[in-house]
């Protein structure tokens, strides 16, 4: 127990020390889409790239449906982020400065290309690894991520039919 | 026919609301008491002094919305109604945190269960936390007054399939259970508690205790966060607070500076030991913000073999204690068993996994039905609790960790809310951990659950009760405020909230908030005519 503490206090120091490097590299490189809030042009990116893979089997299977239906939950998410409190935000930002940093990226996450490059396969095991992960920090940010995409697309009224979920009832 | 919005109506009578948030120059104000936080403590407190013809100024964080905005469409509500848009965590971000933060606080989102405080929690106050005014019947009086200001009564009408299976695999398994309090006039049944209700059946502070205050004079802030209270020797000579804008992340420019003659604390379990920390307020005996109780709650997710619909309906109307019943305070973790609603959000974000496995159990949604446990935390004496503490910028953060001792509770609400799923029809059962799968059968899943690793992150864990962080105690080396609320070091500072209780409350707790608030606004109205 002792021994664990330990290695996990060291992991978080390590953590801490990649995170400064981290945003030292990342500086912004294209400014954000005007309509997002949090997500600069990468991160919108990074997200487009990680819906197909949270949300297979939910998403519309029609092409033109589905490339609107990922627009929408990347958006969702942005806003989402957005009302978060500002040290998670300031998290989330740190997160995503990690994936965007090649050499972190690959250490940590293990994915060799961006994720807009990566296979649908890699960033599979890529989130399964961090589900997996002795750190909380990584099961943590696995959750953050695969949550924050599925509540952007389960709020959305285009994926209530497909689960049979009426929607409100009328009121009044 | 249109809904009545008694907010609306409210406003444009005259009440004196003020938004923050578009404040455009800063605000002075003077007043007998100003209340902090409008949520079940805050809105009986306003209520209750302003009836005594004192002056009122209440102060919240979150928005005044009203029966006309609630849409009951997550993607709206959870941002505009709760405290960092429903994803309030503590700070290892294991457990999530579900508090109000809207005029009315939790009593507007929440799921209208209600319960007397357990005789025996009270019990155990007065034995072994010492308290000597609120031990078992001390507060029968107030919570039957309450009962009846908030029509709090048995809900007589059939429950939901989604409680309906918690009660049918009761009965089959020979758990006591029972039917839930709620505090409803004219329910509908629609099932959106959680979202606000659009009919205003749901007796919230938001309809009730606050709209009276405001008819009697009293004068509501909106959208604005207190940042400290200034303190001069033993007295809290202002409140200060900032605007908040729009989502609720930032203060806006605006300052607010507010005098009374008291001021009370009604900010919630992390708001109200915050709100002190800033203070520097005096905590000699290092008792601000610690024992901070959860009821850490654990899911159960089973796929019916018929429609389920548990979007549908009130929320909460069966529970069953057998599992604290039946544990003593010093031995094993006990928990409460209760259901939990499913809107598409909510059951998308609970149920575990992605892609393909997720999709999967999302196509099942109508026959979903999900049973949920709350651990009883706070009485052993490996259950310490969590503690405030503060972020950077100020805002609050929760440390809490789960003890082995609720870990093993955990592992046996599993067990027992899959037996239940079982014996009431279920096809499959998965508890609500990232390494669980669906089970087919009730011995499949007891193999299952007893592999199953119990650590943070790995064992999806929610909050919707925030409790202690300001205990009552008999003295000051062992309570911050007294038990009428009165802060130990500060003569007119009171905590009229859940952060007063000494431990957990084993069972939902707005009626015991309720209670505790109205019996100390009755002593301090006395003390300020």
């Amino acid at each position: 127990m002792r021994i664990r503490r330990r290695q996990f206090i060291q992991a978080g120091i390590a953590g801490a020390a990649l995170l400064t490097l981290a945003r030292w590299i990342d500086r912004p490189v294209s400014a954000a889409p005007a309509a997002y809030r949090f997500l600069d042009a990468r991160g919108v990116k990074s997200v487009g790239a990680l819906v197909p893979v949270v949300l297979a089997g939910a998403l519309p299977a029609d092409e033109e449906a589905r490339r609107a239906a990922v627009a929408d939950v990347v958006a969702a998410f942005d806003r989402a982020v957005a009302g978060l409190s500002i040290p998670v935000q300031q998290e989330m930002g740190e997160l995503f400065s990690f994936l965007h940093t090649a050499p972190l990226r690959v250490a940590v996450a293990g994915l060799w290309s961006p994720l807009e490059e990566s296979t649908p396969q890699q960033i599979g095991e890529f989130l399964l690894r961090w589900r997996d992960s002795p750190f909380a920090l990584q099961r943590a940010s696995y959750r953050a991520l695969t949550q924050l995409i599925q509540a952007a697309w389960y709020g959305n009224s285009t994926s209530w039919a497909a689960i049979g979920y009426p929607g409100p009832p009328a009121v009044g | 026919m249109a809904v009545r919005d008694p907010i609306r109506e409210g406003l444009a009578a005259g009440w004196k609301v003020t938004d923050a948030a578009t404040l455009e120059r800063d605000l002075e104000l003077e007043t007998d008491v100003v209340v902090i936080g409008s949520g079940a403590g805050g809105g009986v407190s306003a209520e209750s002094l302003a009836a005594a013809g004192l002056d009122v100024v209440i102060v919240e964080e979150g928005p005044l919305a009203s029966s006309t905005d609630f849409r009951m469409r997550e993607r709206e509500a959870y941002p505009q109604l709760y405290q960092e848009s429903s994803a309030r965590q503590t700070t290892d971000k294991s457990i999530t945190i579900l508090q109000g933060r809207c005029v009315g606080g939790g009593t507007t989102v929440n799921w209208t269960s209600s319960f007397r405080t357990p005789a025996r929690t009270l019990a155990y106050w007065k034995e072994t936390a010492g308290l000597k005014r609120t031990g078992a019947h001390d507060l029968d009086p107030w919570f039957a007054r309450m009962e009846e200001r908030l029509a709090i009564a048995p809900w007589a009408v059939a429950p939901n399939e989604n409680n309906d299976v918690l009660r049918r695999g009761c009965a089959k398994l020979g758990y006591a259970h029972g039917a839930i309090a709620r505090n409803v006039k004219g329910c509908a049944n629609l099932g959106y508690c959680g979202m606000g209700c659009p009919i205003n059946a749901k007796q919230s502070m938001l309809v009730t205790t606050i709209p009276a205050a405001l008819s009697r004079g009293a004068r509501l802030v909106h959208r604005a966060r207190v940042t400290r209270l200034v303190i001069e020797g033993d007295r809290v000579v202002a409140c200060e607070a900032a605007g908040v804008a729009g989502n609720g992340a930032k203060p806006t420019d605006t300052r607010i500076r507010i005098r009374a003659r008291h001021y009370v604390l009604a900010a919630g379990g992390i708001g109200s030991p915050a709100i002190l920390i800033r203070s520097d307020a005096p905590d000699p005996n290092g008792l601000t913000g610690r024992r901070t109780f959860l009821h850490p709650t654990v899911i159960s997710a089973a796929v019916m073999p018929q429609r389920v619909d548990g979007h549908a309906g009130a929320p909460q109307s069966i529970y069953s204690d057998h599992f604290i019943e039946n544990a003593p305070l010093d031995g094993r973790a006990g928990f409460k068993l209760e259901s939990g609603p499913t809107h598409p959000v909510l059951t998308g974000i609970t149920l575990p996994g992605f892609g393909e496995d997720h999709a999967g159990w999302m196509k099942k949604f109508p026959n979903v039905q999900v049973v949920i446990a709350l651990l009883r935390d706070g009485f052993h004496r490996e259950s310490r609790g969590g503690r405030v503490m503060l972020a950077s910028d100020g805002t609050p953060m929760l440390d809490y960790s789960m003890p082995a001792y609720l870990w093993e509770g955990v592992r046996r609400a599993y067990l027992a809310m899959a037996e239940i799923q079982f014996a009431a029809g279920a096809q499959t059962v998965m508890p609500v951990h990232e390494n669980a799968k669906g089970y087919a059968n009730w011995k499949e899943a007891r193999d299952g659950i007893d592999a199953l690793p119990m650590r943070a992150l790995a064992a999806r864990i929610v909050s919707a009760h925030v409790m202690g962080g300001c205990a009552m105690g008999p003295e000051e080396r062992t309570g911050v405020v007294d038990e009428d609320g009165r802060h130990y070091h500060l003569r007119n500072l009171s905590v009229h909230d859940g952060s007063v209780f000494p431990t957990s409350i084993a069972a939902n707790p707005q009626l015991s908030i309720y209670a505790l608030a109205a019996r100390s606004s009755a002593a301090l109205a006395k003390t300020l005519r």
